[in-house]
C-alpha cells in the first residue's frame, strides 16, 4: 500500500488581537507583554465618579501634570508582564534565598565581627521603613497612573520593594535577632539623622501628582540611596569585616540595576514626548533631588563620617548623568 | 549572488530574533511557514547580540539562538557580539 504524504500549509486568519494590529498598523504576532499591556485599561464609559474625589473620572489623564500623546508608549524595556516578572523575581529570590542559606549553614553571620555588625544595623536597618513607605508610594503610583504601561510595572515595582523590605529585616534577624528590628524602628520614629529622609518619604504619601511620585520615589531618592548604601556602603563594610553584608543584600543590588533600566526609558520617552514635560520633570527632580540630598545627608554622614560629602556629590553627579541621558537638562 | 539563511522554529524567543535580523539586515526577506521561520538575506546575515537583547527586554547570550535553531546556510563566523553568515561572492 502507498502512503502519500502531503504538507498542508493552514494560513491563520489573523496573527494578533485587532486591537494590537491596529496600534502596530499590520496584522503581524505581538510579544506576550504587548497582548498584556496595549489598551488594557478602560477609556471611556465610565459610569461612577471616585465619591472621594468627584472631579476626576476613575482613570482620568488629568491627575498628572505630565502629558502624553499615547500613555502607552511609556513602554517597560524589561517587557514584564505578571508572568515574565514573577519568573524573574522567582529566580532573583531562589539565589538570595541561596545566599542566606549558606549564612545560616555556615554561621556565617554569627562569625561577622560585632564591630560590623554594630556598624551595619544603625545605617541599614532603619531602610526597612524607607522600603515600605516606597512600597506604598508606588502602589499609589500604580492606583492613579493612567495606562497599563506604566501603572503595572508600578505595581511590579511595588511589590517588589516589600521583597526589599523582607531582605532588609533578615539581615537584621540574621545580625541581631529581634533586637535589630526594635532598635531600627526606634532609631527610625526618633533618631534625628532619620528625619529628614523620614519626612521625604511621608511627604510623597500626600503627594497627588502620581508622576511627580514616580520621579521623587524611584528616581530622586532611590537614584540616590540605593547606589550609597548598596555600592559604596556595601564597599566599606566589606574591605572592613567580610562579603556577607554583600551576599545577605544580593536581592536590592539586582533590583536596582534592573529596574533604573526602566526608570531611565519611562523619563526618556515622557521628556520627548513634549517640551512642557520635558521642562516638569526638570523642575520636579531638582526640587526632590535637593530633597533627597538633604535627607541622605545624616545617613550618609552616619555611613562615611568626613567622606560623606565627596560620595554624595559624586552620587549626585551619576544621577545628572542619568537625567541628562534621558535628555532632561537640569 | 547566493542568499546566506537561517531557520527557526517559531516560538516567543525566535520571533524576537528574527525582529533583531530584519533590522540588522536591509533587503531580508522572511519565509513563513508552519511553525517555521526562515530568512533569506543576499550574501550576508547577521545577527547582533545587542539588537536581540533590546527585543527581548533580557540579556541574551548569542549561544540561546541554538535552541530554536533549524537550519543554516553560509559560512559562520561567531563571536560574542555577532552571528554571522557570508558567502564569498
Amino acid at each position: 500500500m502507498a502512503i502519500d504524504l502531503r504538507t498542508v500549509s493552514i494560513t491563520p486568519l489573523r496573527q494578533t488581537f485587532g486591537h494590537l494590529a491596529r496600534r502596530m498598523g499590520a496584522d503581524k504576532p505581538a510579544s506576550r507583554y504587548i497582548e498584556a499591556t496595549m489598551d488594557l485599561q478602560p477609556v471611556e464609559n465610565y459610569h461612577y465618579r471616585p465619591t472621594w474625589e468627584p472631579q476626576y473620572d476613575i482613570f482620568d489623564e488629568t491627575r498628572t501634570a505630565i502629558k502624553m500623546k499615547d500613555w502607552y508608549a511609556l513602554k517597560d524595556p524589561r517587557q514584564y508582564y505578571y508572568g515574565a516578572w514573577t519568573l524573574a523575581r522567582g529566580k532573583m529570590q531562589e539565589i538570595a534565598e541561596g545566599d542566606f542559606d549558606l549564612v545560616d549553614e555556615l554561621g556565617l553571620a554569627a562569625a561577622y565581627p560585632v564591630a560590623g555588625k554594630d556598624e551595619a544595623l544603625k545605617v541599614f536597618l532603619p531602610l526597612r521603613h524607607v522600603a515600605w513607605a516606597s512600597n506604598l508610594n508606588k502602589a499609589y503610583v500604580s492606583s492613579y497612573g493612567y495606562g497599563i504601561a506604566i501603572s503595572q510595572a508600578a505595581c511590579y515595582a511595588s511589590m517588589d520593594q516589600l521583597g526589599a523590605a523582607q531582605y532588609v529585616s533578615r539581615l537584621g534577624l540574621a545580625f541581631n535577632d529581634l533586637d535589630a528590628l526594635v532598635s531600627a524602628k526606634t532609631a527610625w520614629l526618633e533618631g534625628a539623622e532619620w528625619q529628614e529622609l523620614r519626612r521625604y518619604v511621608e511627604d510623597l504619601m500626600v503627594e497627588k501628582d502620581w508622576f511627580e511620585v514616580l520621579v521623587a520615589q524611584d528616581f530622586a531618592l532611590e537614584g540616590l540611596l540605593y547606589p550609597l548604601i548598596y555600592e559604596r556602603y556595601n564597599e566599606k563594610l566589606n574591605a572592613a569585616y567580610s562579603p556577607v553584608f554583600s551576599m545577605l543584600t544580593r536581592f536590592q543590588r539586582e533590583w536596582f540595576g534592573e529596574t533604573t533600566k526602566w526608570m531611565d526609558s519611562i523619563l526618556k520617552v515622557a521628556a520627548a514626548d513634549n517640551p512642557d514635560n520635558k521642562a516638569k520633570l526638570a523642575e520636579w527632580i531638582k526640587h526632590w533631588r535637593e530633597r533627597a540630598i538633604k535627607a541622605l545627608q545624616p545617613v550618609a554622614a552616619l555611613a562615611f563620617g568626613a567622606d560623606a560629602d565627596a560620595i554624595m556629590d559624586e552620587l549626585v553627579q551619576n544621577l545628572n548623568t542619568r537625567a541628562a541621558k534621558a535628555g532632561i537638562t537640569l | 549572488m547566493s542568499n546566506a539563511f537561517i531557520a527557526f522554529q517559531k516560538n516567543d524567543d525566535s520571533r524576537c530574533i528574527v525582529e533583531a535580523i530584519l533590522e540588522d539586515n536591509p533587503g531580508a526577506m522572511v519565509v513563513d511557514q508552519p511553525s517555521m521561520v526562515k530568512i533569506d538575506v543576499p550574501n550576508r546575515l547577521v545577527i547582533k547580540r545587542e539588537t536581540v537583547t533590546e527585543k527581548m527586554g533580557r540579556e541574551f547570550d548569542l549561544q540561546e539562538l541554538q535552541l530554536h535553531l533549524i537550519t543554516i546556510s553560509g559560512n559562520l563566523d561567531e563571536t560574542d557580539d555577532e552571528f554571522t553568515l557570508t558567502w564569498n561572492s
